[in-house]
């Protein structure tokens, strides 16, 4: 019940408390407890009875003790104020201002858990995103509604992409451009100024909504970021009409933070010592991204996870992976050889790339395009492995051609500036220009009709001739 | 009486003071009346598995016993629906809650306003037995929805008419020892009881998917069962939909279960479209959409394959066969696994309860060609899509699964890393029912079956045995024979097996194509093998015109599969006389 306190705390833990004899304590009610040094910290009821009710503190413990701290009941689940004088704005993992300005203050409060979409509700996502990067727009085209995550390792240029992304991002409708809602989970203080100064430099700081947890700041908060965060996105979303893109980064650091309160809570650990919900928590996240047939606006969301020593296979990744629709994944070797950004298109997929390519969406020659692209691609990165063992000598000059080209592929078609902002046009044609690299009889997956129209082969011949 | 919460802890709730609680009886928790459903008694608690979202909910709100078990309704009206886990309909959800689900909220599985024209087939005066047929309601363009006499029901009918009704009006009434029974078109039955048959036949008819691989290689028999594995992006999901698409089943029952919300939509708006091969019908006249996505709650996902599968039983009483998809069964462990640990039961491997194994084979054992109550045969196909962690199968969902299921299609991950699609890897997939069906190929597609595809495999087996060679000694070292088989293989790898879902021709092969498909590749590798013990070298024997006409044909249309054989075979053929020109050319 509402206001009503309670001194009958009985078992504290690093993070949990239990307190005997509360009355009409709601399931996952919040609540305030006052420590006797005058420090208020925040809580959640975990479990509630007639005797005990366990509750979640998401702050430090210290200094909690059972004579004299005070438990309040606030009356309600985590509900959160919008309104759009959120945007500009940076947020903790309450929802507290992190930058000096006056708390959101608005009758419109929202639930930070959500609700789930009704799968009736939902729209196919179908609309092309230009990211401006061309091994993205090119080969691993993003849709408005989609969730697709870029999977990095410790130590590559995720963050770079990421604002680079975020800068670049735009459509060819003419409706409003993107708001941008940025979460980081985790992240220490360098990485937090890199985003804000960037988006501050590129412009987008002025569409932007930020929630920031630091690495040192409670991990429960950590928890309720991403939540806060999707729920002002489903406020701009849904109640406003704009596309939202939503970054969270680092997942990685979100996942961590679920292991270690799914711990303290002596919950029998999964694989790897992960909680066994993993899998439904983070759909919880991933899955608030999408498009819904009556409402105008859409979330589409781009999760950052570093993937420990670069195993695809570790449960952080490969859960995300069962749940999204794609990964772009992050190329260590690429990286070692100065290449940005260092996609691997091979290992890279976006599920809902066929939705939002062709006619009327990039360009007709898209899907056979990058299919092509993707082929040759391949071919010469296995002639590559091969050249290793059997030397240069024992290929033959097809294959040579095959070699030059997955070598122009990454320097030039995937490669670009920090600055360089790709219409996918020029996407398109650079990969055109590459293919012209080999012999038009090896070209398999390119209708006749769209060669005679884009290739760059004849232009090659006259000059030959 | 109504009893009192006393604890909540997520999912699981416990409540006190209602009369007589009995097991699996559904409650309403709270007042939003939020459905549960009981799973243990100790005492006079009552342990009740919610439904819904719990959040805010209070010790001390209500819990009222509804006196019956979770059950699905049965009747007209089911095709083409879109259900959650506990068959509540998500349109007329969305009418009522809007965008998002939210707790609290109910609605009637079936309309019960609109009137079926109903079909009486006996007279008065007939003798019936349970499971008889009392008429019909032509329901879709595709299926004929049979009204019968509920099981446990039998005796004379004293009244019965022909006539537009709602699901509520009756239809007969049937007279047993002067106790009369009112028959209506719809009927409940609780979910996770099975709906009895007379007797199990062997299944000996295959299931015919049109994707080459699997009715080829892999068959799966009506009434039988297979299973899916595969790590993520190996293109699970893209298998069961194709199967959902052109399976020659009469009903398809697709479960999603924890998967992608946008794959739901997917169905939704791609079905209705979707024409069937042999009737020219949308695809959604004979579809069911179970939807509990993974964002929504894990007990509905529990729940979710077992209103399918009752659904699945239902139709199969009227004499139907019917294949059901679950994608994925892993999501569906991991809800059992979420709920085990909130009921505080003792875990057995990696956190699943003890009894995973048997909930697993229970499930696959629902599945069957079946001898019906009235004497006809319907049967009910289960493929279950699992996903393994890091798409490592030692894990205890996919081991236990193995072992319910007689098909196996392995889901590749290099595979669909090079493209190779459907990504089911030749080499370590099953199927058991081969020879069960052999009967059934021989009978229907041509005598030789059998063994061309046993050549075909052979000749996939060889070509792994021989790269393993080349990787040591290098391809210019081996035989020419040996080369001629990695170049068959190769054929019939990329021309055969290779076939692509998003491609308007190619997305569905029938099966007299993809013998004289196979047909075509057994003649190349009959004439070039004796051309090259004549002599020739593999390279010579690289006829581009062939070789591109046997890859073009995936893409041929029905109408025309035939014509293009026989021009094909006949340039096969003309390969041996042009040998000596060809060979004296290098």
């Amino acid at each position: 019940m509402k206001g009503v306190s309670y001194k009958t705390v009985g078992q504290v833990t690093n993070i949990l408390l239990f307190v005997e004899g509360i009355e009409n304590a709601s399931y996952n009610e919040l609540v305030e407890i006052s420590v006797q040094d005058g420090r208020t910290i925040n809580g959640q009821i975990l479990s509630t009875s007639k005797n005990v009710s366990v509750i979640q503190v998401f702050g430090e413990t210290y200094g909690i003790d059972s004579q004299n701290t005070k438990v309040t009941l606030s009356g309600t689940t985590a509900k959160m104020s919008v309104g759009m004088d959120m945007v500009g704005r940076v947020f903790d993992g309450l929802g507290r201002p992190r930058d000096g300005g006056a708390p959101i203050v608005s009758e419109k409060k929202m639930d930070i858990n959500g609700s789930p979409i009704n799968p009736y509700a939902r729209e196919e996502p179908s609309e092309f995103i230009q990211t401006g990067i061309s091994a993205i727009d090119g080969m691993n085209t993003l849709v408005r509604g989609q969730k697709l995550p870029i999977f990095s390792g410790s130590g590559m240029q995720h963050n770079k992409l990421v604002a680079q992304i975020v800068g670049q991002a735009t459509t060819r409708s003419k409706d409003k451009d993107f708001y941008v809602v940025f979460c980081g989970m985790g992240i220490n203080s360098e990485e937090a100024n890199f985003f804000m100064e960037e988006f501050k430099r590129n412009g987008s700081m002025k569409n932007t909504v930020a929630f920031i947890n630091l690495s040192s700041e409670p991990s429960m908060e950590r928890l309720m970021l991403p939540r806060l965060a999707l729920t002002a996105a489903e406020y701009l979303a849904y109640e406003k009409d704009f596309h939202v893109m939503v970054i969270l980064t680092d997942m990685t650091n979100y996942c961590e933070a679920l292991r270690e309160i799914s711990a303290a809570r002596l919950e029998v650990p999964g694989r790897r010592g992960y909680p066994g919900y993993m899998y439904t928590d983070l759909a919880s996240i991933y899955e608030r991204a999408g498009k819904l047939k009556e409402k105008k606006g859409s979330i589409t969301q781009v999760p950052v996870l570093t993937m420990p020593v670069d195993d695809i296979t570790h449960p952080i990744p490969d859960l995300t992976g069962y749940i999204t629709e794609g990964q772009i994944v992050l190329s260590r070797s690429m990286d070692k050889s100065g290449i940005y950004p260092n996609i691997d298109v091979l290992l890279s997929l976006s599920r809902l790339m066929n939705q939002g390519i062709g006619k009327n969406k990039t360009r007709e020659d898209h899907k056979q395009l990058s299919d092509q692209l993707y082929a040759a691609y391949a071919k010469g990165k296995e002639l590559r492995s091969l050249m290793k063992i059997v030397g240069e000598e024992a290929l033959s000059d097809t294959d040579k051609r095959y070699l030059s080209f997955a070598d122009a592929f990454e320097k030039r078609f995937i490669n670009q500036d920090y600055s360089d902002n790709r219409k996918v046009e020029e996407t398109l044609d650079i990969g055109w220009e590459l293919l012209s690299m080999l012999d038009i009889s090896e070209i398999e997956r390119i209708k006749e009709d769209m060669i005679k129209k884009y290739g760059k082969w004849k232009q090659k011949q006259q000059q030959a001739s | 009486m109504s009893g009192k919460i006393t604890r909540i802890s997520g999912a699981v709730i416990s409540a006190e003071g209602l009369e007589d609680p009995k097991m699996n009886n559904i409650v309403n928790v709270g007042e939003k009346k939020l459905i549960g459903e009981i799973v243990k008694i100790i005492g006079d608690q009552a342990i009740i598995q919610v439904y819904e979202e719990v959040s805010g909910l209070r010790v001390g709100e209500p819990v009222e016993d509804t006196g019956s078990r979770l059950s699905v309704e049965l009747g007209p009206g089911l095709i083409g629906s879109i259900f959650d886990g506990i068959q509540r309909p998500l349109d007329k959800l969305l009418q009522k809650s809007g965008d998002f689900i939210q707790s609290g909220i109910n609605a009637e599985p079936l309309d019960r306003k609109k009137k079926w024209h109903f079909l009486a087939k006996v007279k008065q005066g007939a003798q019936l037995e349970e499971g008889q047929e009392i008429g019909e309601v032509q329901e879709t363009s595709l299926v004929k929805h049979k009204i019968l006499v509920p099981p446990g029901i039998s005796g004379k009918v004293l009244n019965v008419k022909s006539g537009d009704f709602t699901l509520d009006d009756t239809i007969a009434v049937v007279e047993n020892n002067g106790k009369k029974t009112e028959i209506k078109m719809v009927q409940k039955w609780p979910v996770r009881q099975a709906r009895p048959v007379k007797e199990k036949l062997p299944p000996v008819i295959p299931l015919i998917t049109g994707q080459r691989v699997i009715d080829t290689f892999f068959p799966v028999a009506k009434g039988g069962t297979a299973s899916i594995p595969g790590p993520f992006g190996s293109g699970k999901t893209v298998v069961s939909h194709q199967l959902a698409r052109w399976s020659d089943a009469d009903i398809i029952v697709y479960v999603g279960a924890g998967e992608r919300g946008n794959e739901m939509t997917e169905i939704l708006t791609s079905f209705p479209d979707l024409k069937d091969p042999k009737t020219g019908e949308p695809l959604m006249d004979r579809t069911i959409l179970i939807a509990n996505t993974s964002n929504m709650p894990v007990t509905g996902r529990e729940a979710s394959i077992y209103t399918g599968v009752t659904i699945a039983e239902y139709f199969r009483d009227m004499g139907y066969s019917v294949a059901l998809m679950a994608d994925s069964t892993s999501r569906w462990a991991e809800a059992l696994r979420e709920i085990s640990q909130r009921l505080e039961e003792m875990p057995g491997e990696e956190g699943y309860p003890a009894y995973l194994s048997k909930r697993i084979s229970e499930f696959y054992e629902m599945a069957g060609r079946c001898r019906l109550l009235n004497g006809k045969i319907g049967s009910i196909t289960l493929i279950g899509a699992v996903s393994p962690p890091g798409g490592d199968i030692s894990e205890p969902v996919s081991q236990n699964t193995l072992r319910a299921t007689r098909v196996f299609w392995a889901l590749d991950a290099s595979l669909a890393n090079s493209r190779h699609f459907p990504a089911i890897n030749w080499l370590n997939s099953y199927s058991l029912y081969l020879e069960q069906l052999d009967g059934w190929y021989r009978e229907n597609i041509a005598d030789d079956w059998p063994g061309l595809r046993d050549g075909m495999i052979a000749l996939l087996q060889r070509e792994a045995e021989i790269n393993e060679i080349v990787q040591l000694v290098g391809y210019d070292a081996i035989s020419e024979k040996d080369k001629l088989v990695l170049d068959i293989a190769k054929a019939i790898r990329e021309a055969f097996l290779q076939q692509n879902a998003f491609d308007e021709v190619d997305t569905f092969s029938s099966i007299k194509k993809q013998y004289l498909m196979l047909k075509a590749i057994q003649r190349l590798n009959d004439v070039e093998s004796s051309l090259v013990e004549g002599g020739a070298t593999v390279e010579q024997l690289q006829s581009t015109d062939v070789k591109q006409r046997l890859f073009r044909f995936k893409f041929v249309k029905e109408e025309e599969v035939e014509s293009y054989s026989k021009e094909l075979m006949k340039l096969i053929d003309g390969l041996s006389k042009s040998k000596p020109k060809e060979g004296a050319r290098t």
